[in-house]
């Protein structure tokens, strides 16, 4: 990276100011629609930052993510049920409970490398998914219903949408940083060292399988975080945010955007869901033209949106 | 005992069908190394040819070699104007662009066909149920899956072992840069390698659909069903998927039919009847970690390096 100032960082700025000043916009023109769907694209946003983290940057092909999305949903949602409102408690059970997920499966997968691990942690999140679907109490296939959102005493009202857009955008944008400092500290550097040639940083003395294993368990806390924000905005959790085209639906959104890119995902994720949106208002048959469109951004656009605008800043 | 026999042949009716969709997906995967997600979709095609088809013919059999036809067809012209270009990148834009073509597939058919599903009426002809043993009835249909599928196993079998074609199959399975080294058209054999893929996974669908309902989404679930088997089996190998499939086949079904009762004797009856389907669904994918963890490239690896 020579000049700082390239296409892509300016169109990384562009898109954080963006979200940055929405709801000012929401607020100008009335239209409270607009607010909704970019707090469910920051949320999915942070989720797809989270998998970049081991996908761009591990070379952890993890098709299994959106189960992440489900633990945490749950975590908010049962709780909730159980009359433990406090987000507090909430938040740190969903976070938690993500991150011993990850560290089993992770422990297990990670054995595996290339396409038998893609399809191991699609296998787990299968089975996430299968059990969400077979607890009778809280809903079983039908989803749970969350009556009350996270409370976070007087600290911010999550009823309040502005207020809530505001703690998802931030929780996105710190998870951005820390995924940013991670990626160039001593660990980052060795786990990109890694996911370029594990045999020769293996020869060099790394524990390979620990680096990996820590960046899938960091990977899914953060996601575990974005259930939990996801299951507020919904107000509801079923076992349908774990299923598999949901984990698919992540990928999409980092691939689109850049893969090992640090704004590539959330670039992703606003072009993806708006992209969703607006076809699907154009015509009800939307998927017929976002199908083809994936295949061209595939054929034609190495590297994703952020791999392309690349390419533009290089002439 | 009844219930044993039939859920038997239950299993293994499914694990056929299993195998036909998972030979041509794991021929694709260990041959062009094509991660093709829209594979399940060609699966919900050709049922939906077959419904189309034999409500035209008005005769099933005529009707399932058009469908047969059609979806070859559609194999062939979706690898010439798309996946061929896909050869040699990464596994993730596979992904990525096959994921694009099943929404493509699943818009289309609602789009030609409307959002109903369609119901394909089983062959009148078939519509008996025959006694395999003194006292236990089976659908002749059922039956008739089962001879089919498993004639086209062994004649895939023989195709793949014995022939030409098929050695050079096997060839390109372990080493594809050596077979076009030896100027083997490889771009011809991809797409011969495609089609039939893609007639296979027709099959399963049109035999499939008296069975099930003709619908959006059926190819998506048995797709990831397909994607266990040919994992277990171990990529690229035939026999693996083969095994595998029955294998997927009994356990899923046997499951099915068993585990609520199982279950009824440890939980009571309300929580056992929302526990067991979800617990059964989960066999499979245990299997599969299981097997994965065991094993780390499948039951039968195709090449060993």
């Amino acid at each position: 990276m020579k000049s700082q100032l390239n296409v892509s960082s300016i169109v990384a700025i562009m898109v954080v100011a963006g979200l940055v000043l929405l709801p000012v916009y929401s607020n100008l023109t009335g239209n409270i629609f607009i607010l909704t769907l970019f707090t469910r694209i920051v949320i999915l946003a942070l989720a797809a930052v989270s998998l970049n983290l081991i996908m761009g940057y591990g070379g952890m092909m993890s098709f299994g993510h959106a189960a992440y999305l489900g633990i945490g949903g749950y975590a908010v949602g049962i709780l909730a049920q159980e009359g433990i409102g406090s987000g507090w408690a909430q938040f740190a059970v969903a976070i938690a409970v993500s991150a011993l997920y990850a560290l089993v499966i992770g422990a297990l997968s990670l054995r595996t490398r290339g396409v038998y691990f893609i399809m191991i942690t699609l296998a787990f999140a299968q089975m996430a998914y299968y059990v969400a679907s077979g607890l009778a109490r809280y809903g079983g296939d039908d989803g749970l219903t969350v009556y009350k959102r996270s409370d976070f005493g007087g600290l911010i009202n999550l009823g309040n949408r502005v207020q809530f857009y505001y703690l998802c955008l931030a929780c996105l944008l710190a998870v951005v940083v820390l995924v940013w400092r991670i990626v160039n500290s001593r660990f980052g550097l060795v786990l990109q060292g890694l996911r370029s040639n594990e045999q020769r940083m293996q020869a060099i003395g790394f524990p390979s399988k620990r680096y990996k294993l820590a960046c899938f368990v960091i990977a899914g806390m953060l996601c575990g975080l974005s259930g939990a924000l996801l299951a507020n905005n919904t107000d509801f959790v079923s076992p349908a945010v774990m299923y598999w085209t949901r984990s698919g639906d992540l990928m999409v959104m980092v691939i689109l955007g850049g893969m090992g890119t640090l704004m590539g995902p959330v670039v992703g994720s606003v072009v993806f869901l708006v992209l969703e949106e607006v076809l699907s208002q154009l015509t009800e048959y939307w998927a017929l033209i976002m199908g083809p469109l994936l295949l061209l951004i595939v054929l034609f656009g190495r590297g994703g949106i952020m791999g392309m605008l690349g390419r533009v800043n290089r002439g | 005992m009844l219930l044993v026999v039939e859920q038997f042949l239950n299993g293994l009716q499914f694990g056929l069908l299993l195998f036909l969709l998972a030979a041509g997906l794991t021929l694709v995967f260990g041959i062009m190394d094509l991660v093709n997600l829209a594979h399940g979709s060609l699966y919900m095609m050709g049922a939906y040819f077959a419904a189309t088809f034999v409500a035209w013919t008005g005769s099933f059999v005529l009707g399932a070699v058009l469908a047969l036809g059609a979806t070859l067809l559609l194999g062939v012209v979706l690898e010439f104007t798309a996946l061929r270009h896909l050869y040699g990148r990464d596994h993730l834009d596979h992904v990525l662009a096959t994921f694009g073509l099943i929404l493509f597939f699943n818009e289309a058919v609602r789009l030609i066909w409307g959002p109903a599903g369609l119901a394909l009426p089983l062959p009148s002809w078939l519509a008996f149920p025959v006694t395999i043993l003194p006292g236990i009835q089976y659908p002749a249909y059922r039956l008739a899956i089962i001879v089919v599928a498993l004639l086209v196993a062994l004649l895939l079998y023989l195709g793949v072992m014995r022939t030409r074609i098929g050695m050079l199959i096997r060839a390109g399975a372990s080493n594809r840069e050596m077979i076009g080294a030896l100027g083997i058209n490889i771009k011809l054999l991809y797409t011969l390698v495609f089609g039939l893929g893609a007639a296979l996974a027709g099959l399963a669908g049109l035999m499939q659909a008296p069975i099930l309902t003709v619908q959006i989404g059926m190819g998506e679930n048995i797709l990831i069903l397909a994607f266990v088997v040919i994992v277990i089996g171990g990529i690229g190998s035939i026999r693996g998927a083969f095994i595998a499939a029955i294998m997927i086949g009994l356990i899923d079904t046997m499951g099915r039919a068993f585990l609520p009762n199982l279950l009824r004797q440890v939980l009571n009856s309300a929580s056992a009847s929302t526990a067991a389907p979800a617990l059964s669904s989960m066999l499979i994918y245990l299997l599969m970690a299981i097997v994965l963890v065991a094993r780390p490239e499948g039951l039968f690896p195709a090449n060993r390096r």
